[in-house]
């Protein structure tokens, strides 16, 4: 039985889903909407049967982009929330993830990634919404995503992303994939009280003096929710400080800039990442989620072969570590990149080695996950090289 | 007044009695002379005057487009939202909060085109929401172009050649939707539209008014109907009334006639009533409601 807050204390053996919508709801996540699209609906199927016993509302809206912007409204009203989806559903939300990183609207949007483009292969892993993750509303603006690799990971990861959504006023991208989604593992919920959950900052002062996006120094500023009595105009439009639309290239500037610098600046705290012998290697292998498990066989082969190899395991995919990877761009000889898509990630790789070592790409372009072998291969190679 | 007294802007003009809930800095507004939205605010804000309503706990959400303009200039929470998505923000709105009152305010093309997917699964969920949807059948911000209300034969800038495409009957497609309130009115009808939207905000479950509105720079001219004026004579003298008309018959066609009035008002239990009601039938004490549902929908005892 779950306790007050709703958080299932102890140990259990579920899927990436299940351990996702358990995380959302330790992480007091109280409105869910969502269209069904394998391979995520088990995790709205969760929360539809757990939400009525934790104060929970759960609606199955008529599409992903419904569902997108229901969840805008409900943050608006005081609740944290969230949808889920897989690509095709992810290609049809990216205008309200726009409308979220205009607006500051702080919710969580997961995609359990399988492969594309269009309906693609229903429903086999991939990690080909990467780059549509970071770039794929229109115009500038910043977002976190992160990108578990095991169904522990859904459940910590989840709740990272409601805290990071809160503390930055930013959509957060949880970047799951179908492997991760229905791999089932031991996961453990920690009691409630030790879970760290970020509580939203809300403006207390008088009406007259409120600016509703006036940042703090840290570039955010704090929220304010409908029925309040502060007649808040919120819009899609660039705007001022007030709120209001102001159609001026002064006022783009300055909002624009300042949803991208919120994360730029705040990159050292959001980033995370996982390394294992990354110190002294000569060949360093960039992962992230399923990928990370599928390269461990290669890079343990390789090393009992006595080659110096280090793993570097992204967390966050976006932020993305830019100075750890240029750091270690002129230490060592190559980065090996295996991704289950035909090179994305590895872009931001090869920027960021900027010539200073080699970048190979470990291309995959979905359905399964890698063989070992041919990342091994690519190591091998490079080493020989 | 005295001889001595000075004449002052204040003290000639008397002050504009929707002032309280206009964002008066925010005026003037991007309107054209003779558009008909104006006059539909102007009656929205008297009927939320008159309503009853707490109007901290009111929220008001458009889409896009002229009549989409409208959150922004009414002094409550408000949200201007993206394209056709003003009912499904909404819906998030009222099920998060159902101690607020919801209202969507938005265009034809934003509401029916775009929005339409949105529009019939809340009318069919009955989501306790009101929408007031203002149809000068076309897209004015873009520039005037066919939209699903637009009457068979009228030329817009999509339809040089005149439009053939079948006209959205709204009354009747809310009405068969679920809508449990509908009624329609004009520009010219600002005390019958007062009143419907009057009833309609104080109406549990999806209500909807529709008030046809001139666009004058871009339907009535494009047209040859000539100016806001005209198109005001036309409302008056094409217009009948007739309370409880079947929404079957009340399809709209190039500058005939207009069947206005109030065509549906009946009683059936909104989304979050049935999702209280049953929920608490199927779990019992093990349901736990939010604090805002609990407050509003367990009331009822069941």
């Amino acid at each position: 039985m779950h306790d007050d807050s709703g958080v299932l204390t102890g140990a259990h053996f579920i899927d990436g889903d299940h351990a996702c919508s358990e995380g959302a709801i330790a992480a007091g996540c109280r409105f869910v909407a969502g269209y069904p699209i394998t391979p995520s609906t088990e995790i709205v199927e969760r929360i539809a049967e757990r939400f009525p016993f934790v104060g929970g509302v759960f609606i199955q809206m008529e599409d992903e982009i419904a569902s997108s912007i229901a969840i805008q409204g409900a943050v608006w009203a005081g609740k944290k929330a969230m949808t889920v989806t897989s690509g095709p559903g992810f290609s049809l939300m990216m205008e309200h993830i726009g409308y979220a990183a205009m607006t500051e609207t702080p919710c969580v949007f997961v995609d359990v990634q399988r492969a594309g483009p269009s309906t693609g292969l229903p429903t086999m892993p991939a990690q080909g919404d990467m780059m549509q993750a970071r770039w794929g509303s229109h115009g500038d603006y910043g977002i976190i995503a992160l990108c578990p690799n095991s169904p522990q990971e859904c459940f910590d990861l989840t709740i990272r992303a409601f805290n990071l959504a809160e503390q930055f006023r930013v959509p957060v991208l949880l970047m799951m994939d179908e492997c991760v989604g229905h791999m089932i593992e031991r996961v453990i919920i920690p009691p409630a009280h030790e879970i760290q959950v970020f509580k939203r900052r809300y403006y207390h002062g008088p009406k007259n003096e409120l600016l509703l996006f006036q940042p703090d120094k840290d570039l955010v500023p704090p929220m304010v929710k409908a029925g309040e009595g502060y007649q808040i105009h919120v819009t899609g439009l660039t705007h001022d400080e007030n709120g209001y639309p102001n159609m001026t290239v002064g006022a783009q500037a300055k909002l624009v800039t300042r949803l991208v610098n919120k994360i730029r600046m705040n990159a050292d705290t959001i980033i995370d990442y996982r390394e294992d012998g990354v110190e002294g290697a000569d060949i360093v292998v960039v992962t992230y989620g399923i990928t990370s498990r599928t390269a461990i066989p290669a890079i343990e082969q390789a090393r009992k072969e006595g080659m110096r190899i280090g793993h570097l395991r992204l967390v966050t995919a976006w932020p993305f570590p830019e100075k750890r990877i240029r750091e270690l761009a002129s230490k060592v000889k190559a980065f090996v990149v295996p991704e289950l898509n035909l090179g994305q990630m590895v872009y931001e790789v090869e920027r960021l080695a900027s010539g200073k070592s080699k970048v190979e790409l470990v291309p995959h372009a979905g359905g399964t996950v890698h063989n070992p072998k041919e990342i091994y291969a690519a190591i091998k190679h490079l080493v020989k090289g | 007044m005295g001889e001595d007294a000075l004449y002052t802007i204040d003290n000639v003009v008397p002050p504009n009695p929707i002032e309280n809930l206009l964002r008066m800095d925010r005026i003037p507004h991007i309107w054209c002379p003779g558009c008909g939205i104006g006059t539909t605010v102007n009656c929205f804000v008297r009927a939320l005057q008159t309503s009853g309503l707490d109007l901290d706990k009111v929220a008001i959400v458009s889409g896009i487009g002229c009549t989409g303009r409208v959150a922004g200039y009414i002094k409550l929470d408000s949200f201007h939202t993206t394209h056709g998505r003003a009912i499904p923000f909404a819906t998030g709105l009222k099920l998060a909060n159902p101690e607020l009152k919801v209202i969507v305010y938005s265009g034809d093309g934003d509401l029916t085109a775009i929005g339409g997917n949105h529009f019939i699964h809340a009318a069919r969920r009955n989501v306790d929401m009101t929408v007031i949807l203002i149809n000068n059948m076309t897209y004015g911000m873009t520039g005037g172009q066919v939209a699903p209300t637009t009457p068979i034969s009228a030329t817009a800038s999509t339809t040089p050649y005149g439009n053939f495409e079948q006209t959205f009957n709204l009354p009747f497609l809310a009405e068969s939707c679920g809508a449990v309130y509908v009624a329609r009115w004009t520009a010219f009808h600002v005390r019958h539209a007062t009143k419907s939207i009057k009833e309609a905000l104080t109406k549990k479950g999806f209500s909807f008014v529709e008030i046809l509105a001139a666009c004058p720079t871009l339907y009535s001219r494009r047209n040859k109907l000539g100016d806001g004026l005209d198109q005001m004579i036309y409302f008056r003298d094409h217009s009948e009334i007739k309370h409880g008309a079947d929404t079957k018959t009340v399809a709209l066609d190039f500058q005939g006639k207009i069947t206005v009035g109030k065509f549906v008002d009946i009683e059936r239990p909104s989304y979050q009533q049935l999702m209280y009601d049953h929920l608490k039938k199927k779990l019992g004490d093990q349901y736990i409601p939010s604090p805002e549902m609990k407050n509003v929908y367990g009331k009822n005892g069941n």
